[in-house]
C-alpha cells in the first residue's frame, strides 16, 4: 500500500487515522461516494448498517476475487476427498462388496461432493474474513462514540490519512461541501 | 363513458393526455397486516408501520437485551425437564443397550430412524430459505430466514443423536468417520449409511458457518450498544443482584468477541454478500443432496417399499414440506408473545409459507399416489402387495391414513385465501403437517420392515417407554436451543431487514424524479 509520506498529529500528539463525515441519507451518501471516487481517493470507506445497493460502483470497488479462492478450495476439498475414498476403499483396505471392483469411482460420489462443499464453506467464511482484514478487535473508529451508531442507523464516510491526496484541511473542506455533517478528525492508528 | 378504469385515467396523466392528479389507490383492507392482494398496484410492506432504521435496531436488539416475558421461564423450565428426560434415557440406553427399545429382529430400524429422518427434515426449510429464496431474490425472506436457520441446526443436532445411539456399541461411534485405528481397517465408503454421515456432518457445519456468518453484522450491533452503554455509564442491570459485573461488560465481551471486530465497512460488505451468494449457491446443492442421501438408506436396500428410484425428489419434497410446517409452528406463537414482532413477520409471510406448504404437500401427495402406481405397473408382487395389503389395508393402516390425512387432505385448506390469512388455521394445519410427517417416515421404515419377502420374518413392533421418551425428550432439546437463541442471539437479520426498507435504497425518491435509475 502507498503509504502517505506525511504523518498529520493533533495537538495531543497522536497519529491521524483519517476525517469522518456523516450523511443524512442513503441516496445522500451514494451521491457523496461517486464524488470522493472521482476526486481521485483510495484509502477511504463507507461506513454503513446495511450493505447499500450499488455502493461498490460509486465507491469504484472491484469485485472481489473470493468466488476465486472458494472454488480452488472447493475443487481442493473434493479431490482431496475422492483420493481419500479411492486409497482406503481401492487399495489400502479392500473390501468386497457386491463384488464390485474396488476403485470403481461412482459409490464415492456423494462424499466427494459433500466434501467439495465442506471445503467450499469453510474457505469462504474464513476467506472473507482473511480478504476483509478480519478478526481485528480494535480500530481507531471505534473509538468515536458516534462511529458507533454506524451499526445502528448511521451513515459515515471516513477518509484515511494513508491517502495520497488526504489534506486536512482540504479533505474536511470536501466533505463538506458535498453534505457532510459532523466532520470530525479521527485519531490513532 | 363518465367512468375510467383509474389504470387508465394514470396511464393518460402519465402520457400528458390528461392533467390532474394520479389517482391515490385505494388502500385494499388487509394490506395493513401485510397480506397481499390481487391488485398488483398495491404492495404489502415488507416491515409494517414505517418502522424506521433505527426502530429495527431496537425492536432486534431489545430481545436479546430486555427480559423475556413471563412465558418464557416457565416454557424453558418445561423443555429444559424433557430434554432432561431424554439425556436421563439416553444414559439409560447406552449403560443397558438397545434392546430397552421395541425393535426386534425383523423390525430394527423404527422409532430411533424414523425421529432421526423426521429431524433432519425440519432443517431443510431453513437452509431453503436461507439459500434458494436468496438465489431468486425473495425479499421476504430476511424477516424469517435467521430464526429458520436456527431451527435448522437444532434440528440437526436432534438428527443427529439418533443414529448415534442407535449403533448399538455408542463408545465405537468414531469408528463411522475415517480415522487411522488399530484394526487397520476404514469405513466401507460404498455404503450409503456412510455416505449420510458425511452428508449430514457437512449439513450441519455448513448450516453453522452459514448461520454464524449471517450474525456477524448482527453480532457487532449488540456489542456496539452494550459498548456504548458502558461508555456513557448508564444505569445497567447486574448480571447477578450480589456482583458487580455488569450484564453489558458481558455482553460487550461476548458478543464483541463474535462480532469479530466487524466495523460495517463497505468494502467489507462488497466481500461479505459475494461470500453470503456463494454459500446460497452450494447451499442449494447441499440441501437437496442431503435428503436424497438419506432417502439412499432406503432406496438402495431391496425392501419392498423401499427400493424406488422415487425416493430422492419425495424425501427432499416432504423435507421442505415439513420444514415448513415446523417454522410456522415456531413462528406463530413468536409473533404473539414477542413485542413488535407482527411488524417483521406479517401476514404475507405467513402466507407465502403456507403456499409452499401447499405446494409441496401437493407433490409429497403425488408421490404417495405415484408409490402405487409403479407398484401395480412395475408387476413386482412384493411391492404391490406391500401397497395394497399391508400399508392401506395391513395393521398398521390407520398410520398410512393419518399420513395421508395430515399431508394431503389437511393442506388442501390453503387452496382458500381466508385460511392462509389466518394464523390459528395455519397453525393448526401447521400441527397436523408435522405429525403427518412424522407418521411418513414411521410408515416407510416399519410397514416396510415389518412385512418382508417370508411370512415368517413378519413381526409387529410397537414401541416402549424409553421410545417415547426418548422422542419427546429430543422435542425438549430442540425447544430448550431455540428458546435460548429466541433469548439471546438476534432473533432476525437486522443488517437485511433494514437493507430492504424504503429508507435505505440509494436510487429511491428524488432521483426517479430527476430521471435516474
Amino acid at each position: 500500500m502507498a503509504k502517505n509520506a506525511k504523518v498529520y498529529v493533533t495537538e495531543s500528539g497522536e497519529n491521524v487515522f483519517g476525517v469522518i463525515a456523516e450523511f443524512a441519507t442513503a441516496a445522500d451518501i451514494y451521491h457523496a461516494a461517486e464524488k470522493v471516487r472521482d476526486a481521485g481517493y483510495t484509502r477511504w470507506d463507507v461506513y454503513a448498517p446495511f450493505p447499500i445497493h450499488g455502493i461498490d460502483t460509486a465507491m469504484g470497488v472491484k469485485r472481489t476475487r473470493l468466488p476465486l479462492f472458494c472454488a480452488a478450495c472447493g475443487l481442493t476439498g473434493a479431490g482431496l476427498g475422492f483420493l481419500m475414498q479411492w486409497w482406503m476403499s481401492g487399495v489400502d483396505y479392500q473390501m468386497v462388496v457386491q463384488g464390485k471392483p474396488y476403485g470403481a469411482w461412482e459409490p464415492f460420489v456423494p462424499i466427494t461432493f459433500e466434501l467439495g462443499i465442506l471445503f467450499t464453506a469453510f474457505s469462504t467464511l474464513l476467506g472473507m474474513l482473511a480478504f476483509n482484514g478480519l478478526p481485528r478487535h480494535n480500530h481507531p473508529l471505534m473509538r468515536k462514540e458516534r462511529f458507533l451508531g454506524c451499526s445502528d442507523d448511521t451513515l459515515a464516510i471516513c477518509i484515511e490519512s494513508a491517502d495520497d491526496k488526504f489534506d486536512p484541511e482540504q479533505t474536511r473542506a470536501m466533505l463538506e461541501r458535498l453534505g457532510g455533517k459532523n466532520i470530525d478528525l479521527v485519531e490513532g492508528d | 363513458m363518465t367512468t375510467m378504469h383509474p389504470d387508465e385515467a394514470a396511464a393518460r396523466r402519465l402520457a400528458g393526455l390528461s392533467t390532474g392528479e394520479l389517482p391515490t389507490y385505494p388502500v385494499a383492507p388487509g394490506t395493513g397486516d401485510g397480506s397481499l392482494v390481487d391488485d398488483p398496484a398495491v404492495r404489502a410492506p415488507l416491515v409494517l408501520n414505517n418502522r424506521s432504521i433505527h426502530d429495527i435496531t431496537e425492536i432486534v436488539c431489545g430481545y436479546a437485551e430486555r427480559p423475556p416475558g413471563r412465558w418464557w421461564l416457565p416454557v424453558f423450565g418445561l423443555s429444559f425437564t424433557l430434554a432432561q428426560v431424554a439425556a436421563v434415557l439416553i444414559l439409560y440406553l447406552v449403560i443397558t443397550g438397545i434392546g430397552v427399545w421395541g425393535m426386534n429382529n425383523q423390525v430394527d430400524w423404527a422409532w430411533d430412524i424414523t425421529n432421526f429422518v423426521f429431524w433432519i427434515g425440519i432443517g431443510h426449510a431453513g437452509t431453503l430459505i436461507s439459500a434458494i429464496l436468496c438465489l431468486l431474490k425473495q425479499k421476504w425472506r430476511t424477516a424469517v430466514n435467521r430464526s429458520a436457520e436456527a431451527m435448522t441446526i437444532f434440528a440437526v443436532i436432534c438428527a443427529a443423536t439418533f443414529p448415534g445411539i442407535h449403533i448399538g456399541r455408542q463408545w465405537m461411534a468414531w469408528f463411522l468417520f475415517p480415522i487411522p485405528n488399530s484394526n487397520e481397517i476404514w469405513p466401507n465408503f460404498r455404503s450409503p449409511l456412510l455416505w449420510d454421515v458425511f452428508a449430514v456432518s457437512t449439513y450441519g457445519t455448513v448450516s453453522l458457518l452459514f448461520w454464524y456468518m449471517g450474525m456477524i453484522p448482527d453480532f457487532a450491533t449488540l456489542r456496539d450498544r452494550a459498548d456504548l452503554r458502558l461508555r456513557r455509564n448508564a444505569e445497567g442491570a447486574r448480571v447477578l443482584p450480589f456482583l458487580s459485573l455488569r450484564a453489558d461488560t458481558v455482553r460487550a465481551y461476548i458478543y464483541g468477541f463474535l462480532a469479530l471486530g466487524w466495523r460495517f465497512s463497505s468494502r467489507h460488505w462488497h466481500r461479505y454478500e459475494v461470500a453470503y451468494l456463494v454459500l446460497a449457491g452450494i447451499s442449494t446443492p447441499l440441501v437437496l443432496s442431503v435428503h436424497s442421501i438419506v432417502s439412499f438408506d432406503f432406496a438402495t436396500s431391496v425392501l419392498p417399499g423401499w427400493h424406488t428410484t422415487i425416493f430422492p425428489p419425495y424425501f427432499v419434497a416432504g423435507a421442505i414440506f415439513g420444514g415448513f410446517a415446523m417454522v410456522l409452528l415456531l413462528l406463530i406463537p413468536a409473533r404473539e408473545l414477542f413485542p413488535n414482532m407482527k411488524d417483521l413477520i406479517t401476514l404475507r409471510h405467513i402466507e407465502n409459507m403456507a403456499k409452499i406448504v401447499l405446494a409441496t404437500g401437493m407433490i409429497v401427495g403425488f408421490a404417495y399416489s405415484m408409490e402405487f402406481f409403479i407398484a401395480w405397473y412395475s408387476a413386482n408382487v412384493y411391492e404391490s402387495y406391500l401397497f395394497t395389503n399391508v400399508r392401506a389395508r395391513g395393521p398398521y393402516a390407520w398410520a398410512y391414513w393419518t399420513m395421508i390425512f395430515c399431508n394431503v387432505v389437511s393442506p388442501q385448506v390453503f387452496w382458500m385465501r381466508w385460511a392462509r390469512q389466518s394464523p390459528l388455521v395455519v397453525f393448526i394445519v401447521s400441527i397436523l403437517v408435522t405429525i403427518g410427517m412424522w407418521f411418513e417416515r414411521f410408515v416407510i421404515i416399519v410397514t416396510s420392515l415389518h412385512r418382508a419377502f417370508l411370512p415368517s420374518e413378519w413381526h409387529m413392533y410397537w414401541p416402549t417407554l424409553v421410545d417415547i421418551g426418548i422422542f419427546v425428550g429430543s422435542c425438549g432439546i430442540f425447544l430448550t436451543l431455540f428458546l435460548l437463541f429466541l433469548r439471546f442471539l438476534p432473533v432476525f437479520a437486522m443488517a437485511e431487514i433494514k437493507a430492504i426498507l424504503p429508507q435505505a435504497d440509494p436510487h429511491g425518491h428524488g432521483d426517479h424524479a430527476n430521471g435516474g435509475h
